[in-house]
């Protein structure tokens, strides 16, 4: 199943479909869950206006998560199969999740200020979250780190492997230990406690931020096939 | 066994071995990820006086005095009590029944805190909603929320609903 996907040509044809759907689905979601979260939903009984930062600061931490997911994943199966495009995916996951990472530990940050009393305070969740932001970090670098960028991958699509044991970690930290960050509100036993009207922008943008991912995704890896193949013309052209 | 089963194995078992490791160590570790104490772990754990401690819990419904920028309230889990001093701005989440984090030395089993931070609950409503539970007497049943509504618990909005 896997092998029928391996072939470059098809993943190109392939991706050059999906490419514009996705995007167009991103970008409506995005601007619908924009809009209806900044303008349609209510402001919270105790945060008020502030609670407006979730929109935005929870699918970028999801997405946060689901990235370093999809990029341990493609890790596993570039190591154990072989997967020449699996090691593409996990390559290209890296800078996306890194980006989201950075962010949801930003707009956290402008949250946190008013509601909490503090920019930032090195709890479970916050310090595991800085942790997935540095994986991301060491996996690019050390991707890069040598002459022989089979070498390079491999021994980042290990790093990507051991620092997943990051992510229960981060999802759990709220319910593990005292946390000054909140547990849970959607994803939970006994159902979300988030009241319809801010659930729906909120499941919007998720959506549209994981059509987002995907979209760059696809763009990465096609670009990194463009730049193998240039690198193939350059060294028949040293080598002919 | 083909050399791709084979790798598949070492990494699933390196994965659960690594996944057990991690486990171990942040149990032992666990009094040192803890971000703060609840008012029992002090009184039960004896924890020393003259050692900064992060005391968290709600503030208890009815202990808020003020002078000026002092602030004297109690930090409750529901089972024990410590009380609080603090000189300064207090974030805008702070209200009796919220809960809170405070930091500082425990003098005479009083905290003298240099911090207080707000800890925000899981619970997102508009305020009708929240108005709305208040008055149908469901609002208890929700847990981390407000446990009693009490003077001085909520905005305005929710006071003019009572």
């Amino acid at each position: 199943m896997l092998h029928r996907f391996a072939n470059p040509a098809r993943f190109m044809r392939l991706s050059g479909v999906l490419l514009p759907w996705m995007a167009g689905a991103a970008i409506i979601l995005v601007a619908a869950g924009l809009y209806m979260g900044l303008f349609v939903a209510p402001a919270d009984f105790q945060q008020g206006e502030s609670v407006r930062i979730m929109y935005v600061h929870v699918p970028n931490a999801w997405m946060a998560l689901f990235s370093y997911t999809a990029m341990a994943v493609a890790s596993a199966v570039a190591l154990i199969w072989k997967h020449p495009l699996a090691d593409l995916a996990a390559k290209s996951s890296a800078p996306i999740g890194a980006c989201f990472t950075f962010l949801a530990l930003l707009t956290g940050s402008l949250w946190g200020k008013p509601m909490w009393g503090a920019f930032w305070v090195w709890d479970a969740r916050l310090t595991s979250m800085l942790v997935l932001f540095f994986l991301y970090l060491g996996y690019l670098a050390l991707y890069n780190a040598f002459d022989d960028p089979t070498r390079g991958a491999r021994a980042a699509a290990i790093l990507a492997l051991v620092g997943f044991v990051n992510v229960p970690i981060i999802k759990f930290s709220v319910d593990w230990w005292n946390t000054l960050h909140q547990p849970a509100s959607v994803i939970k036993m006994g159902g979300p406690s988030i009241d319809s009207t801010m659930l729906w922008p909120l499941l919007l943008m998720a959506i549209g931020f994981n059509f987002l991912y995907f979209w760059v995704l696809l763009l990465r890896m096609r670009g990194e096939i463009h730049a193998n193949k240039i690198r193939m013309i350059r060294l028949r052209q040293v080598h002919g | 066994m083909k050399r791709k089963h084979k790798r598949l194995v070492f990494v699933i078992i390196a994965l659960v071995l690594l996944g057990g490791a991690v486990g171990l160590v942040m149990s032992a570790f666990e009094e040192n990820i803890v971000f703060f104490h609840s008012p029992t772990d002090v009184v039960e754990k004896k924890i020393k006086i003259g050692k900064r401690l992060r005391l968290g819990g709600l503030v208890e419904e009815g202990s808020v005095e003020r002078k000026g920028t002092r602030v004297m309230f109690r930090v409750t889990d529901l089972v024990n009590s410590i009380p609080v001093v603090y000189i300064g701005i207090l974030p805008d989440l702070f209200r009796e029944g919220q809960g809170v984090v405070t930091e500082g030395l425990i003098k005479d089993g009083v905290l003298e805190a240099d911090e207080v931070l707000a800890k925000h609950d899981e619970n997102y409503m508009p305020p009708e909603v929240a108005d709305a539970l208040k008055k149908s007497g469901k609002w208890d049943e929700m847990s981390g929320a407000v446990k009693r509504p009490g003077p001085g618990s909520g905005s305005g909005a929710k006071e003019e609903a009572k």
